[in-house]
């Protein structure tokens, strides 16, 4: 009888790990050869174990949950004066934005966030809105009314309920009225997204003479409304948190499609993923990402789905 | 001559054919194979073994002209590693060892996707971790993740550089008993 196969890959993971440290030298590696040599199963299960290790190098996608590590934005320790700087920075750099804010009128502020940033305002009732990438806010300065317009982007709010103040939020042609909550709102062309965490709340459209447009959420509930309509459907826990992830900078994805996860990461990144190939684009991946590493995803996808991948400067082709 | 800088990144290193081949084709299907040894072997100690023969006779065979068709010549040579052995070792009477078309055509039927299989591996590896006892699993972490060498590691957790290669050793040891088994090992420890 042969050597036993449970003996032979220790020794082979014995063999990987020595390869590993820093100070692995030519004899070292002679006596590994020798090793090797000596019969096929030493070969095999060498093979084996390091494919296996191999492997884990996805878990760097899954970095925050595997290290069990609050992944808190840093920008949250800064003192809410700082904060607001920085927004004013990021405000600095996105362009074309100066005519929207000079048209809004001296009573709202703007806070904004470029391309892969996050950052959370303070507002004076304790109010707090976490600002998701290359988003545009405006808060009305005056405190009688708590209005915000959302001008584009994503934003998470928490909102200490006042009865006598509504808390409102404009975005496109629809508002959200308060009733004491937590909600995301999304905006991009003729849509707006509001998934409901925390709470109450009444979504109905600006000109607001349209019954069938007007909906109370409960959490759960994710209302997308477009030109004419409002649709309201509800979430299991579990997604409602995973599209949260970017307030820890993660994308969460489950049986996401390439096409989707690419959007996704295109949001938070300058330097973009793109699926030419329809068929690619409906493959289906999952895992948890830090939004700011798309270079790592495609990786990942071109390791998991067996794609290839070709970097052309400001973007990652992923292809068959 | 390879050199540690190379050994860095195995996944992205060339890899000679026959490695290649049995990372690519064989290797995934351990689960599968690891299944159909459990159904007809009634000597599960044994279970690892026959693995690491079939893999041998997979490997002769390979060396000298990649099998076309990796799934079912795998479970062919394991098919016939069990039929010769309960010949020669006259315990069971052949019967005992399953039909294997039969087998194969229950393990075809229901062909998960390939996203189905991504989806799986990247959960596989999760789950993988958190069956690593703690200590071993910090380690791995550490190294795989953090990316902090054995010095590091060994600093930062305040044990020897030696202790952590043992950490370390186990861990690659029972990862791929999990990840491309998922055998009774993991389950047990």
């Amino acid at each position: 009888m042969s050597e036993r196969a449970t003996d032979v890959s220790r020794e082979a993971a014995t063999w990987l790990e020595r390869r590993e440290r820093e100070d692995w030298s030519d004899a070292d590696n002679s006596a590994l050869e020798t090793w090797l040599a000596q019969s096929p199963a030493h070969k095999l299960a060498f093979w084996r174990v390091k494919g296996a290790w191999s492997q884990t190098e996805r878990l760097n996608a899954l970095r925050p949950t595997a290290a069990q590590k609050p992944a808190v934005a840093p920008s949250r320790k800064t003192p809410t004066v700082l904060r607001f700087a920085a927004a004013a920075l990021a405000v600095a750099a996105v362009g074309g934005f100066a005519a929207s804010s000079m048209l809004s009128g001296p009573a709202y502020k703007t806070y904004s966030t470029g391309v892969g940033v996050r950052e959370t305002i303070t507002l004076p009732d304790g109010s707090q809105i976490e600002l998701n990438t290359d988003t545009s806010v405006r808060v009305a300065e005056a405190s009688l009314h708590r209005n915000v317009v959302l001008d584009r982007g994503e934003a998470f709010f928490q909102i200490k309920h006042d009865a006598a103040h509504p808390f409102v939020v404009t975005a496109g042609n629809s508002r959200v009225v308060d009733l004491g909550t937590k909600f995301t709102v999304r905006t991009e062309t003729d849509r707006v997204e509001v998934a409901l965490v925390e709470g109450r709340a009444r979504i109905e459209p600006l000109d607001g003479n349209a019954p069938t447009r007007i909906a109370t959420l409960s959490p759960g509930d994710v209302a997308v409304a477009e030109k004419d309509s409002l649709r309201v459907s509800t979430l299991p826990k579990r997604d409602l948190a995973d599209d949260l992830g970017w307030r820890r900078g993660v994308l969460i994805f489950r049986r996401t499609t390439l096409a989707q996860a690419a959007s996704q990461f295109n949001r938070y990144n300058a330097h973009k993923l793109i699926v030419p190939d329809a068929a690619v684009a409906e493959l289906q991946l999952g895992g948890t990402f830090q939004t700011n590493n798309p270079e790592l995803f495609a990786r990942v996808a071109r390791d998991v789905l067996g794609l290839r991948i070709e970097n052309r400067g400001g973007e990652t082709v992923i292809s068959r | 001559m390879e050199t540690g800088g190379q050994n860095t990144d195995p996944l992205r290193a060339a890899m000679p054919g026959v490695e290649d081949w049995f990372l690519r084709e064989i290797f995934p299907l351990e689960g599968l194979l690891m299944h159909f040894l459990r159904l007809n072997w009634r000597n599960k100690a044994e279970l690892e073994d026959l693995r690491q023969e079939v893999y041998v006779r997979v490997y002769e065979a390979a060396t000298k002209e990649l099998p076309a068709q990796p799934k079912a010549f795998l479970l062919r040579t394991a098919h016939n590693l069990l039929v010769n052995r309960v010949k020669r070792e006259q315990i069971v009477p052949i019967a005992a060892v399953g039909d294997l078309d039969e087998f194969d055509a229950a393990i075809d039927a229901p062909g998960p996707e390939r996203s189905v299989i991504a989806r799986d591996m990247l959960r596989r590896l999760q789950a993988a971790l958190d069956r690593l006892p703690p200590r071993c699993r910090e380690v791995v972490v550490l190294r795989r993740i953090e990316g902090l060498s054995r010095p590091e590691i060994a600093l930062r957790m305040g044990i020897s550089t030696d202790t952590v290669s043992e950490h370390l050793a186990h861990g690659m040891f029972v990862l791929a008993e999990l990840l491309y088994g998922e055998n009774e090992l993991g389950r047990n420890t």
